[in-house]
């Protein structure tokens, strides 16, 4: 799962199906950066194709503990049938959602967005 | 084995009131516009192939009650909600034919919802009828007997005419009841519940509702899984969306839609029954809700087959 800083935010990018076996590893990666003190962390689902429970509570954990740290995470990017999974689950109502990496970085860190848009 | 729902809400009746009537009717004459509807068949084929479930119908307001018929000659009855009165009401009027006064019921769990249909159960007031009530808890009888007791009900338990007997069932093996054989499982809820598999000639009915499904259900091992294995229908408990069940109504001890399909999918069920409705969902959210179900089976289903879903409603019948 490839994993890169734009200044103060740490954006996660895992690929394909978030399903019962990739849970794991997505939630073993995700959980520590939320919990440090004030993260900033973008899952970005560009390579996605489905999320399951298992991953959307995975994220939930995610998003609690970063606000337990006095910090946020934002997906962004959802390809048309995530999105449609977020819809159905109402998780668009639990996790933040952006419609790029672009906002995603915007609605965390204007130096991240600055950054990101310089290249 | 036939499958009949008599009550499909979950924690409390929730009848549709005048308003909701006349919204339907609005919508219903609206549609009519431009429609030729010159004869009976004209309205019955408008009536349809033009308009929605939620349009032309309800999806009921009782709370569960759920008759199989397995081809016995006893009736087999899933829990007593307020639909047993409905169902009741049938048997006395001569509907099933074939059947003796037997009912044996087997109760998911002993909350209100799921038990205030006895006292308004006629066969329960006929004396020569019998009411065997079977269930995982041990205290079933304390529960039905203090609903009757005042000042809560006029009628006092002891002056049912029916003979009521309670039969506690050992969930590490399998029953024989009404010509079926009957497995049942401890289930996630307050103050515990149980879900029941029916199985009879080589077709299995999953009764599983009032379940929540945590953490642990991620598990391969997973023991719902197999309990569900190759089941011909799952009726599950499905009432809250899966953000409400993850966060403000955590620990109220029942399930999403979205946990229903990925139960299913992995257990290789056939056909899953969307059950104990939110009483706040009106025709239009329940019909809702199935449309999503649907549209997440098919994002869902990677390799798995292909999994039938409908949602239940009061008058709904299902061959296995």
């Amino acid at each position: 799962m490839d994993q890169r800083s734009i200044a103060d935010v740490t954006v996660l990018s895992p690929t394909g199906r978030i399903d019962l076996d990739t849970t794991p590893p997505l939630q073993d990666c995700l959980l520590p950066l939320t919990q440090v003190a004030s993260a900033k962390v973008v899952v970005d689902f560009a390579g996605v194709s489905y999320i399951s429970s298992s991953g959307l509570r995975a994220l939930m954990l995610g998003a609690k503990a970063a606000r337990a740290a006095q910090g946020r995470l934002v997906v962004c990017c959802l390809n048309p049938a995530v999105a449609e999974i977020f819809r159905i689950s109402r998780f668009h109502l639990v996790v933040e959602v952006q419609n790029d990496l672009a906002a995603a970085l915007a609605a965390l860190s204007s130096s991240a967005a600055a950054a990101y848009r310089h290249g | 084995m036939h499958v009949r729902f008599w009550g499909t809400r979950g924690s409390l009746p929730a009848p549709l009131d005048a308003a909701g009537v006349r919204a339907k009717l609005k919508t219903v004459l609206a549609r009519a516009r431009g429609h030729a509807l010159a004869d009976d068949a004209a309205i019955e084929s408008f009536i349809d192939q033009s308009l929605g479930f939620a349009e032309r119908a309800t999806f009921g307001g009782n709370t569960a009650c759920v008759e199989v018929d397995t081809g016995a000659d006893e009736h087999l009855i899933l829990d007593l909600g307020s639909g047993a009165r409905a169902l009741g009401n049938c048997i006395m009027a001569g509907g099933r034919p074939g059947k003796r006064a037997v009912y044996n019921v087997l109760l998911s769990h002993p909350h209100w919802d799921h038990i205030m249909g006895l006292p308004f159960f006629a066969p329960a007031y006929i004396p020569g009828h019998r009411i065997r009530i079977f269930g995982g808890h041990t205290d079933l009888e304390h529960a039905l007997r203090r609903q009757h007791a005042a000042p809560n009900f006029p009628v006092e338990f002891d002056q049912l005419g029916a003979r009521v007997e309670f039969v506690a069932l050992d969930p590490a093996r399998s029953h024989r009841i009404a010509g079926a054989d009957i497995g049942l499982m401890r289930q996630h809820h307050s103050g515990d519940s149980y879900g029941y598999r029916i199985t009879q000639n080589g077709r299995s009915l999953i009764y599983s509702t009032d379940s929540e499904h945590k953490i642990e259900a991620a598990a391969d091992a997973y023991p719902f899984v197999d309990f569900f294995r190759g089941a011909d229908l799952v009726i599950f408990d499905a009432m809250y969306s899966l953000a409400e069940a993850y966060t403000i109504k955590e620990d109220w001890g029942h399930s999403s839609n979205l946990v229903a399909v990925e139960l299913c999918h992995r257990a290789g069920a056939r056909r899953l029954c969307l059950f104990h409705h939110d009483p706040n969902a009106d025709d239009g959210a329940i019909e809702a809700l199935l449309s999503d179900t649907v549209k997440y089976e098919a994002l869902s289903r990677d390799s798995a087959a292909p999994l039938e879903v409908v949602a239940a409603y009061d008058g709904l019948e299902l061959d296995l």
